[in-house]
């Protein structure tokens, strides 16, 4: 089984090409077979979990030539390590969930929409396991397209100008990458580097001007896919323009992408230009953090809620990956998975509820939890992991984040960063509370029927992981343990930054001291 | 008796030339003696001629043969552009007899004209004399010039026939002019001999009739890339010409031009790169931008793809401002990728279009996409590598244009280069938007796929798709194509 990641990267194309022989009236043969594409695709990755070795290593390798044209040599180069590894399982335990919750939610065009899916996944997968610079982008810029298309045909009201505005924001900001990218092949080039390689880049010695303007490029391709406050309008737009499938895909895996560029290239490629701009970013993550719940909080549409609430919980996986420490970063990584998992599960639930009712304002719910208790539990269920709290994977990840910053030379940005913990509870048991509880004054509401069978079967397979990441987080750090390490060694460097760092604290010191003080220990007390 | 004796002319280097010249006559001919009727088998006659021309140029590769005294070369530079302008000939070939039938000017000349536009772009290729290049341009004009006015009975043909003929002859005048000049200076139009000369100046730009001899000849062929400042013609004359002419003209002229420009500047006139690289980069950024710019207010189609002719111009200049290895195979890979994904985008736009061209609209396209699904997917993959979207053909086009420029140091050339992409993409997408997203107001059922369009569709598809995967099918032979230059 020696290229079972690439078995799992391409299988689902194979399902694409299974799709285009089933005619597309064949609604429900086609879904199944999607369904069945996507689990097999997890079963297989799960052999990679079995046979992952916890080491710093990259495993899994598969490396061949592919183009050499030119000054360039690019190579079919993949592998996984313990950052990527998770990643990887992430998508593919979220693709048949994501599958399956279109049965009923999606009559038109089905063949299609399951083509995008599928060519989706592959476009995910791709990016994750790429240890070529150039072979990541491809897969970078290939998700967009499915994506694009998901959100433009099968999406809301305003589903154009979020697809071209999803699109022509994330273009943007990858073709500056691709930029750097280039310039930086042509820096390594001259210091004897052959290939795209990523690992190659990892020993390359940049002055620190190079470093700041490619880090800048890269940083600014990520924050956007992110997203990071002020890049981050396109994401609303997209979110509740994007069917559930969609929107669950975008959150749980999408997002993912962007902090997982500055895990595995922007930080290690260019660490001191990233030592100069955590105090930016980390400012930005807060600034994120705060406002989008604050944002959050006035919503009337719940699935706008629900995609500001994850413009916060990115923010404070930025925090932890740019404390540098393996606190943080683990923080972070795992932070990116429990997002994954609680923010998938909230679209599904406003997906349930859409279907049924077909609006999503909070003004025309209420007291539903009568109606559909089940419905109710596991709602509640996932509102306290995105709230974190203790039990729930949403803790766990939010708890080593915090952890991380406070020990870092974040301090401060930590400790304003923990009153968002605070709005986050606020605006997601407030939602929780105007939907569920109160009374049941609407007669629309009262025909509403309980989940069913296949509704439940969705959610089961996130509930568990939400119990199963909080009470026993310990195999998922484990795993991700060395390759962090690894992660940080490269991160650190020469005291010189001693001196950058200290020039961005005062400026910031000032104000949020006395709102800071209050909004650590609530947190302490949950 | 005496015997006249002829110089020793070696006819090898154009043979295809020559072939396809015949050819071209006796079709003529042959529609002469058979007036009226179907004219669909003078194109099927063209489409073989150019295959086969396409086997010579082809037996070709690889040799280093000068002939005519050196005004003539062959060699991989030459047969890589000719073999650009054949599959440029062969794609319009096959899309332009329906056309031509449903609008009512199928007239047995097109053919002809077509076979000696692609004799006049091969010379321009191979032509190492400033007069042969001179020749090869105005055959390949003058038979273009026809071709846009080729609809007789449409105003708006013969509007494109007229404006393209006016500005081209003003433009020849100063490619004329500008090679008389650098004859001034030099005492030659042999480019290896004006390279001597040059080089032996002691300060060439001190020399005012070469260096305005250059700008003059850059504005000649700036003309015929359509490079901003001097692409006021396009959109009228794309706009207004039959479309297979007018993708043809998209595809086919350009590259000649490039080709001309490319071996011009980078053999005769590499002693005054900085000069000419400082006015390219200029013209580059103008290009991109003016093109790009305007293309995003248009609601024609053809308009849109003529003013986003207009922008890839322009990103091929970017690959000309670096002038080295990469730049320049860059220049011949996007050249050939372009003639597949536009030519391709255009026979979409054909068979959209209907009769008399109502249905020219970007708007018209609506409910394509599951209409029509397979015409939608084909066009959806020409316009995302026209958009430069990996994998396709045009991204690694742009990949090693751009790649040219950074790595020549113009890093600032490379990120508005990139800036003008990503703006471009929103044109392309309003396209796919209006095909996937928008709700159809036609049945679109009058759509006939006759075999010849189907063919140039599948072969402008694989061409488009199959480079952006495994590019160094194509790179490899760009590479060796450009460094005997």
């Amino acid at each position: 089984m020696s290229n079972v990641l690439s078995l799992t990267t391409f299988l689902p194309i194979l399902g694409v090409l299974l799709l285009l022989f089933i005619p597309k009236d064949s609604k429900g043969i086609l879904r199944n077979v999607t369904l069945a594409v996507t689990v097999v695709t997890f079963l297989v990755s799960l052999i990679i979990l079995t046979g992952f070795q916890t080491n710093a290593e990259f495993q899994f390798v598969e490396n061949v030539p592919w183009i050499a044209a030119g000054p360039f040599i690019m190579r079919y180069n993949i592998g996984i390590d313990g950052i990527s590894l998770w990643l990887v399982l992430l998508t593919t335990f979220i693709m048949p969930i994501a599958v399956l919750s279109t049965y009923t939610a999606v009559e038109e065009k089905v063949k299609e929409y399951m083509i995008c899916l599928l060519l989706l996944e592959t476009g995910m997968l791709g990016a994750f396991i790429s240890l070529d610079l150039f072979l990541f982008y491809i897969f970078w810029e290939v998700m967009l397209i499915p994506m694009y298309f998901m959100i433009g045909i099968w999406g809301g009201k305003n589903k154009i100008y979020a697809a071209v505005k999803f699109f022509i924001y994330t273009m943007v900001g990858s073709l500056l990458m691709l930029v750097a990218l280039v310039f930086l092949y042509f820096k390594g080039m001259q210091a004897g580097i052959t290939d795209f390689g990523l690992l190659q880049f990892f020993t390359l010695k940049l002055d620190m001007a190079t470093q700041i303007w490619l880090f800048l490029a890269f940083a600014f391709a990520f924050a956007i896919k992110v997203p990071m406050f002020p890049l981050h309008t396109w994401l609303p737009d997209a979110h509740t323009e994007a069917p559930t499938a969609g929107s669950v895909i975008l959150a749980a895996v999408l997002l993912k992408m962007g902090t997982y560029g500055y895990v595995r290239f922007a930080i290690p490629l260019f660490p001191e230009a990233a030592h100069k701009f955590a105090p930016l970013i980390a400012t930005l993550a807060v600034i994120g953090i705060i406002y989008a719940a604050l944002v959050a909080m006035v919503q009337e549409d719940v699935k706008k809620l629900v995609a500001y609430s994850s413009v916060a919980h990115l923010g404070f996986v930025m925090l932890g990956v740019f404390a540098f420490n393996v606190e943080g970063i683990s923080g972070g990584m795992l932070q990116m998975i429990n997002h994954g998992i609680s923010t998938g599960a909230l679209f599904l639930i406003v997906g349930f509820i859409y279907e049924r009712r077909h609006t999503r304002l909070i003004t025309d719910f209420g007291g539903l939890s009568k109606k559909m208790p089940i419905f109710a539990t596991i709602f509640m269920i996932v509102t306290f992991s995105s709230v974190g709290l203790p039990g729930t994977n949403g803790f766990v990840g939010e708890f080593l984040i915090l952890i991380g910053a406070f020990e870092s030379e974040l301090r401060w940005w930590t400790i304003i960063a923990t009153s968002g913990v605070i709005l986050s509870a606020v605006y997601m048991l407030w939602v929780f509370q105007r939907v569920m509880f109160g009374e049941l004054d609407n007669p629309k509401n009262q025909k509403l029927s309980d989940l069913n069978a296949r509704e439940i079967a969705i959610m089961v397979p996130l509930v568990v992981m939400i119990f199963f990441m909080g009470l026993y987080p310990k195999p998922f750090i484990d795993k991700m343990d060395p390759a962090i390490r690894k992660l940080v060694a490269q991160a650190r460097i020469a005291p010189v930054n001693a001196q950058v760092l200290p020039a961005g604290h005062p400026s910031l010191d000032a104000k949020p001291a006395e709102e800071a003080v209050p909004a650590v220990n609530p947190h302490d007390a949950k | 008796m005496d015997m006249i004796i002829i110089p020793a002319i070696n006819m090898t280097p154009i043979l295809p030339e020559i072939f396809l010249s015949v050819l071209a006559m006796a079709l003529l001919l042959i529609n002469v003696f058979r007036p009226g009727g179907q004219k669909s088998y003078l194109a099927y006659i063209s489409f073989i001629g150019i295959v086969v021309a396409a086997i010579l140029v082809g037996a070709g590769w690889g040799s280093h043969i000068e002939s005519f005294s050196g005004s003539v070369v062959l060699d991989n530079f030459a047969t890589f552009f000719k073999m650009t302008f054949l599959v440029a000939a062969g794609l319009t070939v096959l899309i332009s007899d329906q056309y031509m039938e449903r609008e009512g000017c199928n007239h047995g000349e097109l053919y002809p004209l077509i076979l000696f536009t692609v004799v006049g772009m091969m010379l321009m290729a191979s032509g190492t004399d400033l007069m042969t290049i001179f020749l090869g341009l105005e055959v390949m004009s003058v038979s273009l010039y026809v071709l846009a006015g080729f609809n007789r009975a449409n105003k708006k043909s013969n509007e494109a026939g007229l404006k393209y003929f006016l500005l081209g002859a003003f433009s020849t005048g100063f490619l004329l002019y500008g090679m008389a000049l650098i004859y001034g200076a030099t005492g030659t139009t042999k480019l290896y001999k004006i390279a001597t000369i040059v080089g032996q100046m002691t300060l060439p730009t001190a020399n005012i009739m070469l260096v305005a001899g250059m700008l003059l000849m850059l504005t000649g062929f700036a003309f015929k890339i359509a490079a901003a400042p001097f692409h006021m013609w396009t959109p009228d004359v794309y706009e207004g010409a039959p479309t297979p002419m007018t993708a043809f003209m998209s595809a086919g002229p350009k590259a000649a031009g490039f080709a001309a420009l490319l071996r011009i500047f980078l053999v005769a006139l590499p002693t005054l790169q900085v000069e000419w690289s400082q006015v390219l980069w200029v013209m580059a950024v103008l290009t991109m931008t003016v093109g790009n710019i305007t293309a995003l207010r248009q609601d024609n189609i053809k308009r849109v793809l003529a003013y986003s002719s207009i922008a890839h111009a322009g990103y091929a200049l970017v690959g000309f401002v670096a002038a080295n290895g990469t730049g320049t195979a860059g220049i011949l890979f996007y050249m050939l990728s372009y003639a597949f994904m536009n030519i391709g985008a255009f026979a979409i736009v054909i068979l959209v279009a209907k009769k008399g061209e109502t249905n020219g609209n970007v708007s018209d396209f609506a409910g394509l996409g599951f209409k029509r699904p397979l015409l939608a997917v084909v066009m959806t993959i020409f316009l995302f590598s026209l958009a430069g979207m990996p994998p396709t053909a045009g991204f690694i086009g742009k990949f090693y244009l751009f790649s040219g420029a950074i790595q020549e140091g113009y890093i600032w050339l490379a990120v508005i280069g990139v800036l003008n992409s990503a703006a471009s993409v929103y044109y392309y997408l309003r396209i796919m938007v209006y095909m996937y997203m928008k709700e159809p107001t036609e049945d679109f059922e009058w759509i006939q796929l006759t075999a010849p369009v189907a063919l140039a569709l599948v072969i402008a598809v694989v061409g488009s798709l199959i480079p952006g995967i495994v590019p160094s099918i194509i790179l490899q032979y760009a590479e060796m194509a450009v460094k005997l230059i």
